[in-house]
This record gives structure tokens, sequence and C-alpha cells, in this order.
């Protein structure tokens, strides 16, 4: 039951310090001026599954995994200009730690296999965006002979960026609508088991 | 062009046939004898040619087309050696021996194509992958036709 | 110092294969390395590709010329307009057509600045492949600059399709001079701090130098071209021994190396960006007002024949070999891509190196998956 477990007690910060000893004095940005103490009170009444859903989406893990040019635009959007992490965006190299899978590129025939494998290895939950039009029905390669046309021929994917590339703008928000769709899911999931 | 009138000189073993192609000059050999023409236009010093700009194969449908763009670093010119072997069973002595950096142009052109490079020391698959049907290079491989819409 | 590597000791029996890819964050793309170590040394790899592989070439042929140029951007999509600058040299050539002076100008100047591109992501790439985090971050900065630059002038950050058989799409817009002047001075400055920022660190210097060495006629002999044959001592730049387009007007150096080693196939770029504002520089001065295009009809036919022509990529020796049967398809397109030729030298730079460098090794040779599988 996930209602009952719903109710999640936080220790009000003021308290806490106190209780450590606190770091003496009261200069600087101490706890006991936050905001959240004086707004909010200190217990959160969410659905677990709600509370689970804003956890993840606030830091997702990004495979990093390019495929072909649109690579070069997905490592852009995470370098200093336009600073994909302070999305909560992280890349990281391996696949058991992350929970989405940009499909950055081209897929081809030859890469379906590790495609699979690496989507299997991934923990659930786990998302997957197909940025560009290549990942999304084979783009500029309709007519090859070597291209798997579209990822989602391989592996269910949940956001499509289109684009070719995609502006760095355009995965953003991508990866906001994404977020959404966790949301949304969890909120959803909540209302079909109330019901 | 001085080097077009060195050619015959340079090859008076080999039954080679000169043209040119725009700004090229061209040489066509037969297939058997395109790594011994290789050869001779490496180490002979009045050609030089140290540098294998491009591999490629050409399908003209009666004839497969091996074509060897070579380059002289140090005496800067340039030559094309042309071979064309029969397309139903292509047969060209490999140069890996010549120049190192032909390797990887002939298992390409032997995967795309299906020329043999005879004397190859490890004619893999290169970019296709395993078990791929056919060669899609030639011109009777069809284009993928996308109707899913 | 020592610039020799030790030779690997042969020993068969207890070697280690490690598999390195196809998906691995160093290896620029979807590449596969199998390696075999003694030890800590190498004593055999070998690269597999095709994990890219998209049948441009055969694509090429069921398309028109113009409509194959937005194929060619995708080849080696780290300098696109190099690419199509190749390609649409190459039908230019088959079709003896004269480009407008000012369209050539406008050529030269968004190919340099490409080039600058280019090497600003290999210099932040490199640099996290040797083990630093920070000059990504710079490199970055400065390609976004150029990015940005180009999407005034063509409309789009990567896939500009700007170059055209017989000139280019457009005129410049009319701020472009100031523009540019503006983004050659913060390029300059970016450029000295980029170079002060990594190439005099101890950790980045012993990681790099003497580690994975060619000499400059071995590396002819395996085909290596552009900046790793010119680390290796061998003055050979296509810009100047078969000048293309109009390089032969400009005044500029190609940076040579000494010991072939990644220092040196990493310091020769960043002196070719600073060469390749030169020419920037100069190409601006002798931009004079004229049409920028030739006349041609919008569906370019070549006449019957071939054509192959050699220019001079961010990678090295960029070729484009054409055959046309007259018609507005051509019938065959082969692409000579730079980045494939060098990876076969791989196999015998990584022979007897430290398995630790392999990273450094692969990332110092700059290949763009894109062009080497086509
Ligand atoms: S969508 Fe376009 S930019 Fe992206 S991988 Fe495909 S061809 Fe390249």
């Amino acid at each position: 039951m996930e209602i009952a477990r719903g109710v999640i007690p936080l220790t009000p910060v003021s308290s806490r310090s106190s209780r450590e000893g606190g770091r003496g004095g009261s200069g600087g940005n101490t706890p006991a001026d936050s905001i959240f103490d004086q707004v909010l009170p200190n217990a959160v009444v969410a659905r677990s599954s709600e509370l689970f859903a804003l956890g993840r989406k606030s830091s997702l893990w990004t495979l990093s995994f390019g495929l072909a040019c649109c690579a070069i635009e997905m490592m852009s959007t995470h370098m200093s200009h336009h600073d994909l992490d302070r999305f909560g965006v992280v890349t990281w190299p391996s696949p058991r730690q992350s929970d989405v899978m940009i499909v950055a590129g081209t897929v081809v025939k030859k890469m379906a296999e590790p495609i699979k494998l690496l989507y299997e290895q991934m923990p659930d939950p786990k998302w997957v965006i197909a940025m560009g039009s290549c990942a999304t029905n084979g783009g500029p390669y309709y007519r090859s002979y070597s291209v798997v046309m579209g990822v989602d021929h391989l592996i269910p994917v949940d956001v499509y960026v289109p684009g070719c590339p995609p502006r760095p703008e355009a995965l953003m928000y991508g990866i906001m609508q994404l977020q959404e769709k966790i949301s949304e899911d969890a909120r959803a999931r909540g209302e079909a088991s109330k019901a | 062009m001085a080097l077009s009138s060195l050619l015959p000189e340079v090859y008076s073993d080999l039954d080679i046939e000169i043209g040119a192609a725009l700004d090229e000059v061209v040489v066509t050999v037969r297939p058997s004898d395109v790594s011994a023409a290789c050869r001779i236009a490496k180490d002979d010093p009045r050609l030089a040619f140290d540098y294998l700009r491009c591999l490629s194969v050409v399908d003209y449908v009666d004839r497969l087309e091996v074509v060897y763009h070579l380059f002289s670093l140090g005496r800067l010119h340039r030559l094309v050696i042309k071979a064309a072997a029969p397309p139903d069973s292509p047969r060209v002595p490999s140069v890996v021996s010549v120049w190192k950096g032909a390797d990887w142009f002939e298992r390409e052109a032997h995967d795309l194509f299906g020329v043999v490079f005879e004397g190859h020391p490890n004619p893999a698959p290169l970019l296709l992958y395993e078990g791929f049907e056919g060669h899609p290079g030639l011109k009777s491989f069809p284009f993928h036709e996308y109707d899913e819409w | 110092m020592q610039f020799q590597q030790q030779p690997a000791q042969q020993a068969d029996s207890l070697d280690l294969m490690v598999n390195m890819g196809p998906q691995h964050p160093s290896t620029h793309g979807v590449f596969r390395l199998v390696i075999w170590i003694d030890g800590e040394r190498i004593v055999r790899a070998e690269p597999h590709i095709g994990y890219l592989h998209r049948g441009s070439e055969k694509l090429c042929e069921g398309e028109q010329y113009g409509q194959i140029i937005t194929l060619f951007d995708r080849l080696d999509y780290v300098s696109n307009l190099n690419c199509e600058l190749a390609f649409c040299l190459t039908v230019e050539k088959l079709m003896g057509l004269e480009v407008p002076d000012r369209a050539s100008c406008i050529r030269v100047v968004l190919c340099e600045l490409n080039r600058i591109a280019s090497h600003m992501l290999f210099y932040g790439v490199f640099g996290l492949d040797a083990g630093a985090m920070t000059p990504i971050l710079y490199g970055f900065r400065e390609r976004e600059r150029v990015q940005s630059l180009f999407e005034r002038v063509t409309g789009a950050r990567m896939m500009h399709n700007y170059i055209r058989v017989g000139g280019v799409k457009e005129d410049l817009p009319s701020d472009f001079a100031e523009r540019l002047g503006e983004l050659t001075a913060l390029l300059r400055a970016g450029i000295d701090e980029c170079d002060e920022l990594l190439t005099n660190n101890e950790l980045f210097l012993s990681r790099t130098k003497g580690v994975g060495a060619i000499g400059g006629s071995e590396g002819v002999d395996y085909g290596l071209s552009g900046p790793s044959l010119r680390a290796a001592g061998v003055a050979e730049d296509v810009r100047v021994s078969e000048p293309y387009s109009i390089y032969d007007r400009f005044d500029y150096g190609i940076p040579v190396g000494t010991y072939g080693d990644c220092f040196d196939r990493y310091y020769v770029r960043m002196e070719e960006m600073r060469q390749s504002l030169r020419i920037v520089d100069q190409a601006m001065e002798q931009m004079e007002p004229g049409p920028v295009s030739a006349k041609v009809r919008r569906i370019a036919r070549p006449p019957k024949g071939e054509a192959y022509l050699r220019t001079e990529s961010p990678r090295g020796d960029f070729g484009v070999y054409l055959v046309s049967d007259g018609s507005d398809k051509p019938y065959r397109v082969k692409v000579r891509a730079p980045s494939f030729a060098n990876l076969q030298a791989l196999q015998r730079l990584l022979r007897g190196a430290y398995v630790a460098d392999a990273v450094v090794i692969l990332g110092s040779i700059d290949i763009v998956l894109g062009e080497v599988d086509r």
C-alpha cells in the first residue's frame, strides 16, 4: 500500500542543528533562517510514487552514448554554454547506473545488438530519448541498406526529438518533456491504484 | 607531360595503355599485373610513388574497375593505375605489401564489391556485419525502399 | 628524454584480451578496439569499425548533385564545410566551372573557421582522454562561438548545406565583417588561453611525450595524412602540394613536428589554428563585392568522365573520386576519408605501448567515425 507509507516526517532543521551543537553563533547562512521553515510545515504528505518520481526526474543520469553527428550536439548541450547540468542531467559512461539513454545518431544494423544489450543492462526504471531524425525514422539515410529505420524498431522510445541535428535547446526541451512524463506517469499510476 | 613520356620506358615489361582523365595520367594494366605495376611505381626512383591516395572500385556492369590513385610526396606528381576485372570472378593481386595503407581499402572493396584481393593478409569483413548477404556497392544491389509511411 | 618505445616482449600464452567498445566514452563514437596485453604492454591491437556504416557512397548514386551536399555534410560531422567544399570542387572540376572570386573567399573563410572549430573539439576531447576535465569546457566555449557565427551565415549550427556547386548559397549577412572581427579577436585570446592551460601541464606532458611515436616514412606508407603525418616531420599539406580553390594566394605556415608522438600531434593542431586565423584575415582582405555564384543550371549535369580531387580537411587528405555518366546523378562517388586511413595506423601505434596509453593514442589521431565508416 503506497499511500499508507506516504507521510514522511522531516526533522525540523532548527532542532537538528541545535542537537548537533550547531556551528555556533548566528552569522552567515544559518539553516534556521530557511524560508521553508517559515512557510512550510515540517512534514510533507505525498504519494510515495510521486515523491520518488520527483527524485527521479530531478536527477536523470544519461548514458553517454554518442552514435553520430547528433552526438556532437549532445556534447554541446552538456558543455559550458548550454550546461545541461542545471536540469540535474549528468552524463554517465556506464549503463549500470544510468536512467536515460539518449540515442544520438544513426542506428546501424551492425550496432543493433549492442544497443539492445545496453538497454537491457540499464536498471529499471529507464527511459529512452530518440534524438534526431536518424534515431526517429532513418532520417537522411532512409534508402540505405544498412541503417535501422528508427531506434523504435529495437527498443521502446519515450521522447522523440526531431531535427538533423536538433539544436541543444531542442534536446533540453525533450528532457523537460521527459521529466513531465515521469511525474505524469507517477500521478496516473497513483490515480489508478486509488480507483 | 614528362610523366606520360616516361611511362612506356618504365613499364616496358608490362602490357599497358596510357590515357588521360582531366589532369591525371591514367595507366591501364591487366588485373594480374596490378601488383607488379604498383611495385614499379613505388620503387622506381623516377616515379617514386610513395603515397597511395585512394583505392576505389567502380562497377561498370560489364567490368569492375579497380582504381589506384597515387601521389609522390618527393616529386609532387600523380598517377592513376586502373585494372578492369571481370564481374563474375573479380580477382586482383593485393598491394598491401607495397603500401601498408592499402590494407583497409582492400578489405572495404571486398566488402562492398566482392573483389578478391589475392594475398591479402587478413581478408575479414570490415564495414559490414557478419552474415550480410551480397555486395551493396554493386549496381545490381537495390536501394532500400521504404514504404512504411 | 628518451622518445623510443621498448619493444614488447613476445609472450603469447599469457596474453590477456581486453575489449573496448563499441560503447565506450573514449572511443569518440562507436568504435571497437580489441587489444591483447602482456602485463602492461600491448602486444596486438585490432580495431573493428563499421558500427556507423550508413552506406553514404551508395546513397550518393541515387541522389542529384545538389542533394548529395547534404550527405557530405554528415560524413565528417565535425568539419562539415570542408566536406561540402571537397565535393563541390570536384563537381566543378569535372564541369570546368569557374567560381567567382567572392565565393571562393567566402568558402575559404568559413572552411578555416571550421578547421578551428574542429581542432577545438579535438583539444577538449584529447584533454579528456589524457585525464584533464577542464579543457573540454574551454574547447567547447570557443567552438560555440564559431558555431554561432555559422548560424548567422548559413542558418544552421552544424549541417550547413551552404557551399553549392558553382559558389555559395547566398551572400554573407551585412554585419559579417564586424562579427568576424569580434570572433577572431576572441579566438586569438581563446587559443592562447587553451594553449597555456594544457600545453605546459606536467601531467599532460608526461602522458603524451614519447607516447605512440611513428616515423615519417612509415607514416606515409600507412597512408597517414594531415596533422598526424605532419607531426612526424613530413611537411605535406594538400593546400600547398596540390593547391585547390584559392589557397595558393595566401601566406601561412605549415606547422611540422619532430618526433611524431602524441604531443607533437596535439601541438601541430594548436599551431594550425593560429595559421588558420592568418588565412581568415587575408581572405577577408582580398574579398571584393561581386556575385557569389557562377551561372549554373539548377540541376547540375557534369559531362561524362571522372575527376579526383583532394583537399586538406582538419583530419588530413580528404579526397573525392567522382565518376559521371552525364546524367543528373553521379555514377559513382568514392570518398577517401582521412580518418579511415589514419585509423589503420593505430595497430602499429599501439603495438608495444602501455595499455593506459591506448586511449591517449587513439585520441591523438582524432578520428571521426562518420567518415571512417561512411
Ligand atoms: S539526425 Fe542528422 S545530425 Fe543526427 S545523426 Fe542523423 S544525420 Fe546526423
